[in-house]
């Protein structure tokens, strides 16, 4: 990835797409911080975040990765998880980790996904479908709204009926928070259909840059 | 009878031990050698402290674990901020511990005579508690020191294990447990998974280093051998506790631990009254370790192949 100059609106909704090795999700991992820049900067709500590490940046950004074993700690139960997600970017001390008013607005936001979790609270996140999994790690990325969301392909691993419900629970999401997202996609159906701009990358660099209007004339 | 309270002692101080194990194998999976070497530092400074400086048990008995948090914290560090394999930090960390030890002892065994121990402390809160020098317990005698120290171990025992229990459903216990589970996870939401490693192995070297300063003045001694085989002494009893329990959540697995801990003594006490040789026990607890690790494997083989012959 080299001479990449990218700036995105608060409250936009953008697409990545490009083929393999194009650097998509190795602009999304400069971002999160998980790979540090040579060079250049990463400004982000106001603050330079170029040297910050992962765990800070944390604070800003909500993360749902590609790999659904990856956004979530299988072994722990949903409420585990769930208690950990509340408190991204926060101080953890010894206070207690599940309240009962977690417990409460878990069991209300999970039931709304419709997938029949909210009985389940107390069993390991391991014990679920990839798809499942996925649906919990975009409710816990996004459980204090972050400044960024970012998906590195967060739909690619899923059968398609599951992926179809995954994305439109992110667009409910999305749309409910007004949050600034960040989305890679192989799909070129969901970069029609979602988003409000679309970046498309080659060989570690913005080849195309669709804006809201460009985008609905190119898809009419 | 006597025999039995020793063994059910020793049991429940190793449970410390084998609590200790747990953080490091279970939570962080990690096979964490530094075990060796922090019980018998836990072990060495508590017993320099009451015999040269006639510190009090009580203070003397925290400042092992003070060292063993010490050695944990070392080993956490060269783990994290050296990127060292854990199994090399704990080898290293061990190995410099045992010249450690023997500076800190001055020679390699200190003998804990006419000082002021938990034991004797016991010895004298069993006047008060019994009034004689022994006491009946269904039907048989026994020394009332003995039981007193037996009651101690247990409460002091049942104490760290609740306050571990609490700990890992706080915040910070709640972040230490999934560093170990998905450590990806854990920096994506926040976390910084190398300090909680470094802050869960001293945690864990720290029980470790109790349980060394208990067992010297159980024994009253402290010897610079002590430490050797503990690690696999550690996961022999957890993997019990595991087997017993099936454990799933930690608060039956902290359970398990203790429970397969005090097991454990007491199996090796009872093949050693049958005439055991001693010296074949480390050989023995190891087979053990590596039957507990393999059968579970190949027994899903095996019955893996039946299903499908019947298929």
């Amino acid at each position: 990835m080299k001479g990449i100059n990218l700036t995105i609106a608060e409250g936009s909704f953008v697409i990545v797409l490009g083929g393999n090795g194009s650097g998509k999700s190795t602009l999304l991992n400069a971002l999160a911080g998980s790979f540090m820049v040579d060079a250049g900067r990463i400004e982000l709500a106001g603050y330079d975040v170029t040297q910050w590490p992962e765990h800070k940046r944390a604070a800003l950004i909500g993360r749902v990765f590609q790999n659904p074993f990856s956004g979530t700690a299988p072994n722990m139960s949903i409420l585990d998880n769930f208690s950990l997600a509340a408190k991204r970017g926060r101080f953890r001390g010894l206070a207690w980790a599940q309240s009962r008013q977690l417990k409460d607005e878990l069991q209300a936001r999970v039931r709304e996904l419709k997938m029949g979790l909210e009985d389940r609270l107390d069993s390991a996140i391991g014990s679920l479908s990839g798809g499942q999994r996925q649906a919990l790690t975009l409710l816990m990325a996004t459980w204090l709204k972050p400044r960024l969301l970012l998906l590195d392909e967060h739909t690619a691993a899923l059968d398609p009926k599951s992926a179809d419900q995954v994305i439109a629970l992110t667009d409910r999401i999305i749309a409910r928070e007004g949050l600034t997202t960040l989305m890679v996609t192989h799909s070129m159906q969901q970069a029609v259909n979602l988003g409000d701009r679309i970046v498309m990358m080659h060989n570690g660099n913005v080849l195309h840059d669709f804006d809201s209007e460009q985008k609905t004339a190119f898809t009419r | 009878m006597t025999l039995l309270i020793g063994a059910l002692t020793l049991g429940v101080i190793l449970a410390l031990l084998a609590l200790g194990v747990y953080i490091s194998y279970r939570i962080f999976d990690i096979a964490d050698i530094t075990v060796d070497g922090s019980l018998t530092f836990g072990a060495s400074v508590a017993g320099v402290l009451l015999v040269n400086y006639h510190i009090a048990p009580i203070p003397a008995t925290a400042a092992g674990f003070i060292a063993g948090m010490l050695a944990g914290t070392v080993s956490g560090i060269l783990q994290t901020g050296f990127k060292i394999n854990s199994l090399l930090a704990g080898i290293l960390v061990m190995t410099a511990l045992y010249s450690v030890n023997l500076h800190v002892m001055g020679r390699s065994n200190i003998p804990f005579l006419g000082v002021e121990t938990l034991a004797t402390y016991c010895e004298q809160l069993a006047q008060q508690l019994f009034g004689a020098s022994e006491a009946m317990l269904w039907g048989w005698m026994v020394s009332s020191a003995d039981l007193t120290m037996l009651l101690l171990m247990l409460v002091l025992v049942s104490v760290v294990a609740l306050s571990l229990w609490v700990f890992f459903r706080t915040d910070l216990g709640t972040a230490m447990r999934a560093s170990g589970d998905n450590p990806q996870m854990v920096r994506a939401l926040g976390g910084n998974v190398d300090y909680y490693r470094v802050f869960g192995l001293a945690l864990s070297n720290g029980l470790v280093g109790l349980a060394g300063a208990l067992w010297a003045q159980y024994q009253n001694f402290a010897d610079v051998q002590m430490g050797i085989g503990m690690v696999v002494w550690g996961l022999a009893s957890v993997i019990i506790g595991e087997a017993l329990t099936g454990a799933t959540g930690v608060g039956i697995a902290i359970a398990g631990a203790i429970i397969g801990s005090v097991l454990f003594r007491q199996l090796v006490a009872i093949a050693l009254s049958f005439g055991l040789n001693p010296n074949d026990l480390k050989l023995i607890t190891a087979v053990f370790v590596f039957a507990a690790l393999v059968v579970p494997g190949g027994m899903a083989k095996i019955t893996r192949r039946k299903t499908q012959r019947a298929l």
